[in-house]
Order: structure tokens, then C-alpha cells, then sequence
């Protein structure tokens, strides 16, 4: 097996793997985040307006951890590095 | 496929580069400034104002209660640096209901400008508000030890903001771009509506976070001012 396949196989690999990983500790986290945010706001409907915002920034703070691992998939895939190096020899 | 309108060069004279990005950037801004020019030619005290300058004054009222409710006491010596990074990163993610629109947000050029500009603001506000000298000395707040971890944090977070609003507005167009490929009958239009409303997010989250750093770059420095203020009332108090 030349060097290109492997890359392309170990980069596909670890991109889905990147991805998945990235998809699911972000999601259960968020969910645990919504659900206490809408117990408090159940609890105390006056402070809504404070926990929505703390929530969203919470939330886009969470979410910028997924989207890390999307950012670092979508360079395995199309701008990687190691891939522009051996076709450029 | 194209991750970034960076790769779309018009015209190339050696070092300088004009692309995509920055055509679409200079139109927003354009636009944005040219709207505001208009609108604010005619301004009136009465009770009856036009359509605009109702809107551009609810506008205003909004991002400065905004700012306040963060702790930052006197919201109109921010709003011109603020309020420019939401209405900037706004008006570039709604614009995305044009057709043949790339926001430049989705590239990570204009992202990281964003975010060096924020990395550079806070001092500049933290300065201002309480000298250099008490700025300065937030960074080995509560100890020396603290140094590196502060200087660390303020790089850190640069990078978190760059990536964090490229990410959600290039993973958008990617999206969109793998379904038009798929299933181009409905299905992008219905990305491309929750398209607007994470960019409308993002654009509140990156101006939020922003606000947020300012005012933790000048609370830290100003502590020590309250204080002194305090412990001199006590004084007055005790003395009688």
C-alpha cells in the first residue's frame, strides 16, 4: 500500500471518529444544560430573560467544542495537510 | 469543494490579493454605512419620527440595555465597538437569504480579524477606564503565580472566538452544499432557515462574549479603586 491510500484511509478514519465523538459528549452536556436552565425558569418564570441568556452563551460555549472537532474533520478531509505534501513530491 | 469564499481571487497583484471575502465585506460595510448615513440626515426630536430612525433608535436601545444588564455601567462608551461587531457579523449571516451570497464570516481571515479586535480592545477600555498601572496589575491578580495562566486565557479565547463563529457559519454553507447534492428540492431551504437563526446567534454570542470580556477586564482592574473608596466612607463613618 503506497503512502496516499494510507493517508487517505487513516484521515477518513479519524475524521467519522472525530466526528462522532465530537457529535455525542457535546450533545449529552447540552442536554444536561437545557434541562437544568428550563428547571430553573420553571421554578422562577421572573428570571427567564437572565437564564436564556446564560444559557445561550453556556450553550455556544459548549457547541464551540463540537464544532472544534467539525473544523478539525473538515481539514482531514479536504485541506489536509499531509495529503498536499506527498502529491506535491 | 470551496471551504472558504477565500479561494475565489478576482484579482491577484503579487502580495495583495482580492477576494471574495473582502468584496463582501466592504459591501456590508457599505451598506451598513450608507443605511445609517441616510437614515440619521434627518433626525428629529418630535413625537413623530419616520419608520427608520424608529428603527435604528430601537436598535440602539436594545444593544445599550444589553451591554448594561453585563455589568458595564455606561453602555454608550462601548456601543461604537459593540454594537459594530453585532450589526457587522449580523447583517453578514442574514444576508445569506440572497442568492449566489457567501458570508464572509465563513471565512476564517475575517473571523480572526474579528477576534484580534476584541484581544485588542480590552486593554484599550481596560486602560482607559483605570490607567495602565491598574490594568497592568489585574494580570498577576490573585497572585504572580497567575501570570502565564491569564495571559494564556486571553490567547486561548481569541482562538475560541475565531473558530467558534467560522466553524457554525462554515459548517452551515458546507451543510447546505452536500444537500444541494443529495436533495436540492426542499430540504436546503429548510437549512437554510436554521442557517439564519444560528447566525443570528452566533452574531448575539460573539458580541455577548465580547461585552463579557471587556467588563471582566475592567472589574479586575477597578476592584481595588472600589475598595479604597469603601474603606475611606468606613473611615468617615467610624471617625464620625
Amino acid at each position: 500500500m503506497d503512502s496516499i491510500s494510507i493517508i487517505a484511509i487513516v484521515s477518513i478514519i479519524t475524521s467519522g471518529v472525530t466526528t462522532a465523538i465530537g457529535c455525542m459528549f457535546p450533545a449529552i452536556s447540552e442536554g444536561k444544560a437545557v434541562v437544568s436552565a428550563l428547571q430553573s425558569v420553571a421554578q422562577q418564570p421572573d428570571a427567564a430573560p437572565t437564564i436564556t441568556r446564560t444559557l445561550f452563551v453556556g450553550l455556544a460555549m459548549i457547541e464551540s467544542t463540537a464544532i472544534y472537532c467539525f473544523v478539525l474533520s473538515m481539514i482531514l478531509i479536504f485541506a489536509n495537510p499531509f495529503w498536499n505534501l506527498i502529491i506535491a513530491q | 469543494m470551496k471551504i472558504s469564499p477565500d479561494e475565489t481571487v478576482f484579482w491577484e497583484y503579487g502580495f495583495f490579493s482580492l477576494n471574495l471575502t473582502i468584496v463582501t465585506t466592504w459591501a456590508i460595510m457599505l451598506l451598513l454605512v450608507i443605511t445609517s448615513v441616510l437614515i440619521t440626515r434627518r433626525l428629529k426630536p418630535d413625537i413623530q419620527i419616520s419608520r427608520w430612525q424608529c428603527f435604528l433608535e430601537m436598535v440602539v436601545t436594545i444593544i445599550n440595555q444589553q451591554i448594561r444588564e453585563l455589568g458595564l455601567k455606561q453602555p454608550e462608551k462601548y456601543i461604537g465597538f459593540l454594537g459594530t461587531l453585532f450589526l457587522f457579523i449580523a447583517m453578514a449571516n442574514l444576508l445569506i437569504i440572497l442568492p449566489w451570497y457567501e458570508p464572509p464570516t465563513g471565512s476564517l481571515s475575517t473571523t480572526a480579524g474579528l477576534a484580534i479586535s476584541v484581544l485588542f480592545a480590552v486593554p484599550y477600555f481596560g486602560i482607559k477606564n483605570s490607567g495602565l498601572k491598574n490594568y497592568l496589575k489585574s494580570y498577576i491578580k490573585p497572585t504572580f503565580i497567575m501570570l502565564p495562566f491569564n495571559l494564556i486565557s486571553e490567547m486561548s479565547r481569541t482562538v475560541a472566538l475565531t473558530v467558534r463563529l467560522f466553524g457554525n457559519i462554515m459548517s452551515g454553507g458546507m451543510i447546505l452544499a452536500i444537500l444541494l447534492s443529495i436533495a436540492p428540492f426542499i430540504f436546503p431551504i429548510v437549512m437554510t432557515a436554521l442557517g439564519l437563526l444560528t447566525g443570528m446567534v452566533q452574531a448575539y454570542i460573539f458580541s455577548i462574549l465580547a461585552t463579557v470580556y471587556i467588563a471582566a477586564g475592567i472589574q479586575s482592574s477597578e476592584k481595588k479603586l472600589v475598595k479604597g473608596h469603601i474603606t475611606n466612607k468606613q473611615k468617615e463613618v467610624q471617625n464620625g
